[in-house]
C-alpha cells in the first residue's frame, strides 16, 4: 500500500508515541487484573521490538484474533463489556494494540486522542493532588506527541517538550474561567454503571465481635465536620450511624420496621457544622447526636440515623445541626421497647444468669446500669485491638473468660446484660470523637474514630446513651484511641504519629487535601451559584455564564493572539546601546547616514566637529569591540563611553 | 458558480501579489478546524459527558484544559504563518508534460522554527512540505504539471500549516507573478536532410566546437562546459564570466523548417516534430537553423542557440 508523502509516519514518531501510550496507561496497571496488565505490557513489548527491527507489523487477522481474546478476557473478567472497569480495561488494551498498527499519520493521531481519552479515566480511580499533578505531566507528553507528529523531524526533542508545555501553560488561564464559569450540571445524567463506585470503606449495617476493630486499624479519613463555632469538647462527639436491635447471640443487626418518626426534646442550644462526608455506599449521614431538623431530601430514622435518600457514593457536604442534651422517644412504642428485649433463648446462659441475679437485687434500671458499668471498670477488663478468638457463646466468653475486647465487645456484652435484667437496650454504631486540625479548624473523624456504644431506654428519659468503653478506657472517648492504646497495638501509622513535626505536616497535608476536596473536587452547581452571588452576579442562569465565558475566553484568546503577532526587536545588546549614542549625537546635530559605517562616522566627525570627535571615537572603538570581538566585558565599556559623550 | 467565485474572491481577497517580496499579515491568513479538530471536539464532548455523569471534578477540568489547548493551538497555527516574508525566484523553463517548478524563498525572522508549511498550487497539484529554521531562509519550489507548451504562470497557491497540534489548518493564498516557460514537448522524428550551405565560407563566424576564435561574456543559457574559467579568473575575478568561442566544424548545416513537417498534422503536432528535431540536431552537435512561418533563426548551435529556438517553438502562435 502505498502512500502519499504527507501521510506516511516517520520513523521518529514512534517512540514517541510508545511514551504516550505508556504515560497514560501505565497508572491503570495499579488496579487491573493482573492478566491484563500482563498482556498490555507484552503487546507493548512486542510493539517495541517491531520497532527497533523495523520490521512488518502484524496482519489484520492476528490483530482481530488479539482483539477477540482481549473481549473474552474482560467478559470473563468482568462479567459485562461495558462499565467502567471492563471498558477502561478494553480502552487500555485497544491502545497498546493500536501501537501495533503504526502505519500512518492518521494511526498515530487515533494513539494521540486515545491517549487524551485515556486520561480521563484515571479520575474514576483517584482525583487527588498527585494524580492531579501526574496527569499533567502525562498530558505535557501527550501534546508533545502531537507535537512532533504535525512538526516532522526537525525539532528537537527538548524543543518539542518546550513548545508542549509553552501551549499547556497558555491553556491554563482557559481552564480556570472554564472550571470556573461553565454552566454546571449535576450528574449523573443516567444510572451508573453497578461499578461505578466500589471499594470504600466504613461502618456496615451489622456488627460482630473484630469488625469495629479492624476499621480502627485504618487512619482514613471518615468525614470532616465544620462547626460554625468552636467544636464541642471531645467526649461530647458521638456521630450516630445504623442503630442494632436484632441479636442472634453472635452479630448484631439492623431491623426495619415501620415506626413513628421520633420525637427528640432539645435540652442544650443548637450548634449548627457542615459535614463532608467520604464515599461509604451507605445512607446514613453519620449526624451528630441529637440532630436538628433536617433539610428536604434528608430524612431523621425512627432511631435518630440520619441518612439521605441515596447511598453516598461520592464526597458530599451536608449542613445539619445538633443539640448535644436532648430528651428522645420518652414515651416510646411498646412493640419497639419489647423488641429492644429480645434474646435468642439458649445464647450466653452465664450471661444470662448474672443479669437475673442482678435484677433480683436491684430493680432501678439506673442502677442496674450502674452494676454494668461498675463491672466493666473493675480489674480484670482490658480494652485492646487485639482481642482474643472468643467461642460458641460470645459475650459468656468475653464476660467471664477473656475479658479483654474492643468496643464492641462492651457494647454487645453491656446491652445483653441490660436486656436480661429487663432494661430495653440497643447497640448504636457510629464514630466517637474526633481530631481538630488546627490548620483549617476542620474536625476530621477517621475510621479509627469508630465506635459503637449502647443505649438504654429509661422511663420518663426516653433513650439514654451509656457508653461502657467510657467505663473500661475513659481516655478512649476524651483523647481518642491512639491514647488509649498501649504501645505496640498494630494501629495505623497515621494516628499513632507522636512526633510533633511530623504531626504538624500531617495536619499541613490533610489540610492541603481538604481545601482541595473542598473547593476543588467539591466545585458543585451549589458552590458555583455561591461564587457568582459573591462576585456580585445575582442570581445567575446558564445564559449569564455563557455570556460571560464567551466575553473572557475571547478577551484571553485575543491576548494570545496579541503575544502571536508581536513581533520582537531582534538588536543585540551592542546594537542597542550604539542606537542609543547615534541619538545622543543627533541631539547636537550630527546624524548617522544609512550608509555610514561606525568608522566612517568618526573620520566625518573629525573633519566637521572636532570638539566631539575624541569622546566618539572611543564610544566607536568600544562599540567595535564589543560588537565584534566577543568579549562580553566590552558592553560595559561602550556603556561608560557612551556616558561620557558630552 | 460565478457569484460563489466573486464571493470567494473577495473574502480571501485574490488578486496579484507581483513580484516583490510579501510578508504574511493576519488580513490575508485563514483559520478553520481540521477533520481531526472536529473528531478532537466530539472527544471532548463524550469526556464532558462522562465527567459530568461520575460528577469528576478533574475531568471536568482535564476537559476545560484540552478545550484551552485547541483554542490556543488555533492561534499557534496562525502565528506559524503569521510574519513569513516570501520572495518569488526565478523559474527554469520545462518541457511540456514535466513539472514546473517555481521557487519561492521563506524568510522567518522569529526565533522559534517555523514547521510543516504545505504548499500547494490548486486541488489536482502535488503539494510538498517545506519548513523555515528559527531566522533563516528557506528554498522551496512549488511544482506544477504543465500539458502545454507556451507561458505558464504560476496558479493560485495555498500555504497551509497544520502546525503544532493539526487541529486546525491555517492558510493563505500566495499570487506572486511568477511565469515558467513551457517548452513544447519534443516528438521524436527522423531528422531532416541535410542541406548543403551555398556560402559554406561565410559559415566560418558562426559557432562551432573545433576552432579557438575568441572570448565572449557568459548568457545564463549557456553550458558551463564552455566557461574559460582561467581566462574568467584574471583581474581578481572582477571580470563577467567568459564563454569560450570555438569557429569551424559545422560546415553543413541543417534548416529545420515549418514545412518539412507533414501538412496533415496540427500546429501543435508540428511544433512538437519540430522541437523533437531541435533537441537531435543539438545532441548530434550540428549547426541548425529555424524556419517558422514569419520568425527564422540563423543556424547556429549550442546550449542557448537550442533555448532560443526552443522559446520560439514554445511562443509560436497555435
Amino acid at each position: 500500500m502505498s502512500m502519499r508523502p504527507v501521510d506516511a509516519l516517520d520513523r521518529g514518531t514512534t517512540p514517541w508515541l510508545f511514551v504516550a501510550a505508556l504515560a497514560t496507561t501505565l497508572p491503570h496497571f495499579e488496579h487491573q487484573p493482573l492478566w491484563l496488565s500482563a498482556l498490555t505490557a507484552v503487546l507493548f513489548a512486542w510493539g517495541g521490538w517491531l520497532w527497533w527491527r523495523d520490521e512488518r507489523l502484524p496482519g489484520r487477522w492476528p490483530l482481530a484474533l488479539l482483539v477477540a481474546v482481549t473481549c473474552g478476557g474482560v467478559l470473563f473478567e468482568f462479567r459485562t463489556l461495558f462499565g467502567r472497569d471492563a471498558g477502561v480495561a478494553m480502552l487500555v488494551v485497544f491502545m497498546a494494540m493500536k501501537l501495533l498498527e503504526l502505519r500512518s499519520r492518521r494511526d498515530a493521531s487515533v494513539v494521540v486522542m486515545l491517549g487524551y481519552f485515556l486520561l480521563l479515566t484515571h479520575y474514576f480511580y483517584s482525583q487527588s493532588i498527585p494524580t492531579g499533578l501526574w496527569l499533567l505531566v502525562a498530558m505535557t507528553l501527550v501534546t508533545a506527541t502531537l507535537i512532533r507528529l504535525n512538526g516532522g523531524a526537525a525539532s528537537t526533542p527538548a524543543a518539542t517538550l518546550r513548545y508542549a508545555g509553552l501551549l499547556m501553560l497558555q491553556a491554563v488561564p482557559f481552564m480556570l474561567v472554564l472550571f470556573l464559569l461553565f454552566p454546571r450540571v449535576a450528574g449523573p445524567l443516567w444510572g451508573l454503571p453497578q461499578d461505578a463506585h466500589s471499594g470504600r470503606t466504613g461502618l456496615s449495617d451489622q456488627m460482630a465481635p473484630g469488625n469495629i476493630a479492624n476499621l480502627a486499624l485504618s487512619g482514613e479519613i471518615a468525614f470532616r465536620a465544620r462547626f460554625a463555632e468552636p467544636p464541642p469538647p471531645r467526649d461530647r462527639l458521638y456521630w450516630r450511624g445504623p442503630v442494632l436491635e436484632g441479636f442472634d447471640g453472635k452479630t448484631w443487626r439492623q431491623q426495619t420496621s415501620r415506626s413513628r418518626p421520633p420525637q427528640v426534646e432539645m435540652l442544650s442550644p443548637v450548634v449548627a457544622y457542615e459535614s463532608t462526608l467520604e464515599p461509604h455506599q451507605q445512607r446514613w449521614l453519620l449526624a451528630l447526636d441529637a440532630p436538628g431538623t433536617l433539610a428536604a431530601d434528608l430524612a431523621l430514622e425512627s432511631t435518630l440515623t440520619a441518612t439521605a435518600r441515596l447511598p453516598i457514593s461520592q464526597r458530599q457536604r451536608f449542613s445539619l445541626t445538633a443539640a448535644l442534651d436532648y430528651r428522645f422517644n420518652p414515651d416510646e412504642e411498646p412493640p419497639v421497647l419489647k423488641r429492644n428485649l429480645l434474646l435468642p433463648p439458649t445464647a450466653n446462659p452465664r450471661t444470662r444468669a448474672l443479669a437475673e441475679s442482678w435484677r433480683q437485687e436491684e430493680s432501678s434500671p439506673e442502677r442496674l446500669v450502674q452494676k454494668a458499668l461498675t463491672l466493666f471498670s473493675g480489674d480484670g477488663f482490658t480494652y485492646t485491638l487485639q482481642p482474643p478468638l472468643l467461642g460458641e457463646q460470645p459475650v459468656d466468653d468475653f464476660l467471664f473468660n477473656t475479658q479483654r475486647g474492643f468496643c464492641e465487645h462492651y457494647a454487645s456484652a453491656f446491652v445483653v446484660l441490660m436486656r436480661a435484667a429487663g432494661v430495653p437496650a440497643r447497640v448504636v454504631t457510629g464514630y466517637q470523637g474526633g481530631e481538630t486540625n488546627p490548620v483549617d479548624g476542620f474536625v476530621v473523624v477517621r475510621q479509627s474514630d469508630a465506635h459503637a456504644w449502647a443505649e438504654v431506654w429509661l422511663a420518663g428519659r426516653g433513650w439514654v446513651r451509656v457508653d461502657p468503653t467510657a467505663a473500661v478506657s475513659p481516655i478512649r472517648v476524651e483523647s481518642g484511641i491512639a491514647a488509649a492504646m498501649p504501645a505496640g497495638e498494630p494501629l495505623s501509622p497515621l494516628i499513632q504519629v507522636r512526633s510533633d513535626w511530623l504531626r504538624t505536616l500531617q495536619f499541613r497535608w490533610e489540610a492541603i487535601n481538604n481545601t482541595w476536596n473542598q473547593y476543588v473536587l467539591g466545585y458543585n452547581p451549589q458552590r458555583q451559584r455561591e461564587l457568582l452571588t459573591r462576585l456580585g452576579l445575582k442570581d445567575p442562569d446558564w445564559r449569564d455564564l455563557a455570556a460571560a465565558l464567551a466575553v473572557i475566553c475571547g478577551l484571553m484568546l485575543l491576548a494570545v493572539t496579541a503575544w502571536a503577532l508581536y513581533r520582537r526587536p531582534q538588536l543585540d545588546p551592542a546594537a542597542r546601546l550604539w542606537q542609543k549614542a547615534l541619538r545622543r549625537l543627533a541631539r547636537r546635530q550630527v546624524n548617522c547616514a544609512p550608509w555610514e559605517t561606525p568608522l566612517a562616522l568618526a573620520r566625518r566627525l573629525e573633519e566637521e566637529r572636532p570638539a566631539l570627535a575624541p569622546a566618539f571615537r572611543e564610544v566607536v572603538d568600544a562599540y567595535l569591540e564589543a560588537r565584534y570581538g566577543g568579549n562580553p566585558d566590552n558592553l560595559t565599556k561602550l556603556r561608560a563611553a557612551i556616558a561620557r559623550l558630552p | 458558480m460565478g457569484l460563489i467565485a466573486e464571493f470567494k474572491r473577495r473574502l480571501f481577497r485574490w488578486q496579484s501579489d507581483g513580484n516583490a517580496p510579501l510578508r504574511l499579515t493576519q488580513r490575508r491568513i485563514f483559520v478553520l478546524p481540521t477533520r481531526s479538530g472536529l473528531l478532537f471536539v466530539a472527544a471532548l464532548l463524550a469526556m464532558l459527558t462522562g465527567a459530568i455523569n461520575y460528577n469528576l471534578a478533574l475531568g471536568h477540568a482535564l476537559v476545560f484544559l484540552l478545550a484551552g489547548l485547541a483554542l490556543v493551538g488555533m492561534v499557534h497555527a496562525f502565528r506559524n504563518l503569521h510574519g513569513l516574508v516570501i520572495a518569488p525566484g526565478r523559474c527554469l523553463p520545462v518541457f511540456a508534460g514535466d513539472q514546473a517548478l517555481f521557487p519561492l524563498q521563506f524568510a522567518s525572522d522569529r526565533a522559534t522554527p517555523r514547521l510543516a508549511l504545505q504548499l500547494q498550487a490548486g486541488a489536482d497539484q502535488p503539494a510538498i512540505m517545506t519548513a523555515v529554521a528559527a531566522q533563516n531562509l528557506t528554498d522551496a519550489s512549488v511544482p506544477v504539471t504543465t500539458s502545454r507548451r507556451g507561458w505558464l504562470a504560476l496558479p493560485r497557491t495555498r500555504l497551509s500549516t497544520t502546525y503544532p497540534l493539526g487541529l486546525f489548518v491555517a492558510w493563505s493564498y500566495l499570487q506572486p507573478e511568477m511565469r515558467c516557460l513551457v517548452y513544447p514537448r519534443p516528438l521524436p522524428s527522423p531528422l531532416p536532410p541535410l542541406q548543403s550551405v551555398p556560402r559554406a565560407g561565410d559559415q566560418h563566424g558562426a559557432d562551432g566546437q573545433e576552432d579557438f576564435s575568441g572570448f565572449r561574456a557568459r548568457q545564463p543559457a549557456d553550458s558551463p562546459r564552455h566557461v574559460a574559467w582561467k581566462a574568467s579568473a584574471r583581474d581578481g575575478g572582477q571580470r563577467p564570466l567568459l564563454i569560450k568561442q570555438f569557429a569551424g566544424g559545422a560546415q553543413r548545416e541543417l534548416q529545420l523548417d515549418w514545412s518539412l513537417t507533414p501538412e496533415a498534422a496540427t500546429v501543435d503536432t508540428r511544433i512538437e516534430i519540430l522541437a523533437g528535431w531541435v533537441m537531435a540536431a543539438e545532441d548530434e552537435g550540428a549547426c541548425y537553423g529555424l524556419r517558422l512561418p514569419g520568425h527564422e533563426i540563423q543556424a547556429a548551435s549550442g546550449d542557448a542557440h537550442r533555448h532560443r529556438c526552443l522559446e520560439a517553438l514554445a511562443l509560436f502562435p497555435s
